[in-house]
């Protein structure tokens, strides 16, 4: 007899991916572009011991240089915004291509070429994200958030978040609320 | 391959507006793969099929017959299996407050639909480059709300 299968690749290469992790008993989250973030770091040796496991089964690492720095550019912006209290005394390109040992113009264009976004965009976005976190979390005031994230003045997040989003802060609040109402009230209707 | 191309789906029951959609979305910088389909019905059958690939980024126009935008909303967000999908609800004409009920209901994008081809490209390729840059970077996705 005959039977006839259909694949989800992407829930295969996942499987597959996520066992040999395991038997190597590490631990881990994935994202869903191809990022394995290992809690521990890796010996030369281990490294190479998992780049062959996965090989066998056609999972090959990306040993791109380039890729690798997109990340750690994006890694010191998150890091410059959210937890280096010292990094508004600077500028930008100085902060960057100081932490990172680059030009800032060969931190721009790799950045950019594989992100498909500008270092100052992403930093924008970034800035406008971490508003929006702490907009939820309604502990402080407005004024407060736009100083927290070193913005001159409040107005002027105001804008960049109107800019980046289409709607003020306060209208972004009122439906992040009301939607979080509805989705309890739906819960409560099934129950 | 797969890691760099973002999955697009686009209900619409209009065939010219599913045809400028799709001409829209030509030149982008991301790369994308687009899956269209005339009304909200079929839409639903392919997202609850087992074997079918899921979009990343969801097309909605409001006003469909049969099952309209808002009621494929409701059942794609009452579905956690669908949680990870960005959806981006477009119309003509809304109030204020049916912009409002679309972000309420789960919507992360709404477009008040440009009146130009340009325009319609400017708006697309925001959503679709905004949308990449949740999907590739750790941004909270569950705050991604734009208004176009």
């Amino acid at each position: 007899m005959n039977i006839y299968v259909k694949f989800d690749v992407d829930a295969i290469c996942k499987r597959v991916l996520e066992k040999q992790l395991d038997n190597f008993g590490l631990e881990y989250t994935l994202s869903g572009t191809g990022e394995v973030r290992l809690m521990d770091k890796l010996s030369k040796d281990k490294e190479q011991e998992l780049a062959d496991a996965l090989g066998n089964v056609g999972i090959y690492i990306v040993d791109d240089t380039k890729v690798k720095l997109a990340h750690q550019i994006k890694e010191t912006i998150i890091h410059m915004i959210y937890t280096d209290k010292e990094a508004h005394r600077y500028k930008t390109s100085t902060y960057l291509a100081g932490k990172l040992n680059y030009s800032y113009t060969h931190l721009s264009n790799i950045f950019s070429q594989n992100t498909l976004i500008s270092i100052e965009n992403f930093i924008i976005l970034t800035k406008i994200d971490y508003a929006k976190k702490l907009i939820v979390e309604d502990k402080l005031s407005f004024s407060e958030i736009a100083h927290k994230l070193n913005y001159s003045s409040s107005s002027y997040l105001s804008a960049q978040f109107k800019k980046t989003t289409g709607m003020t802060p306060s209208n972004f609040q009122r439906l992040v609320k009301k939607r979080k109402e509805r989705r309890i009230d739906s819960v409560k209707a099934t129950v | 391959m797969s890691e760099n191309t973002l999955f697009i789906a686009l209900a619409d029951d209009d065939e010219e507006d599913r045809l400028l959609f799709k001409k829209a979305m030509e030149n982008l910088k991301v790369n994308t793969e687009l899956s269209i389909f005339n009304n909200g019905q079929e839409l639903m059958d392919h997202l609850n099929s087992p074997n079918n690939r899921l979009p990343e980024l969801i097309f909605l126009d409001l006003n469909m017959p049969v099952k309209n935008g808002m009621e494929c909303l409701k059942e794609i967000r009452g579905d956690t299996v669908f949680s990870d999908i960005s959806i981006a609800i477009y119309s003509t004409s809304s109030s204020e407050q049916d912009i409002d009920e679309t972000f309420i209901n789960g919507a992360n994008v709404y477009i008040n639909k440009p009146n130009t081809f340009g325009k319609l490209k400017e708006a697309i390729a925001k959503v679709i480059e905004m949308n990449w840059q949740y999907h590739t970077s750790r941004l909270a996705k569950e705050n991604f709300l734009l208004r176009i």
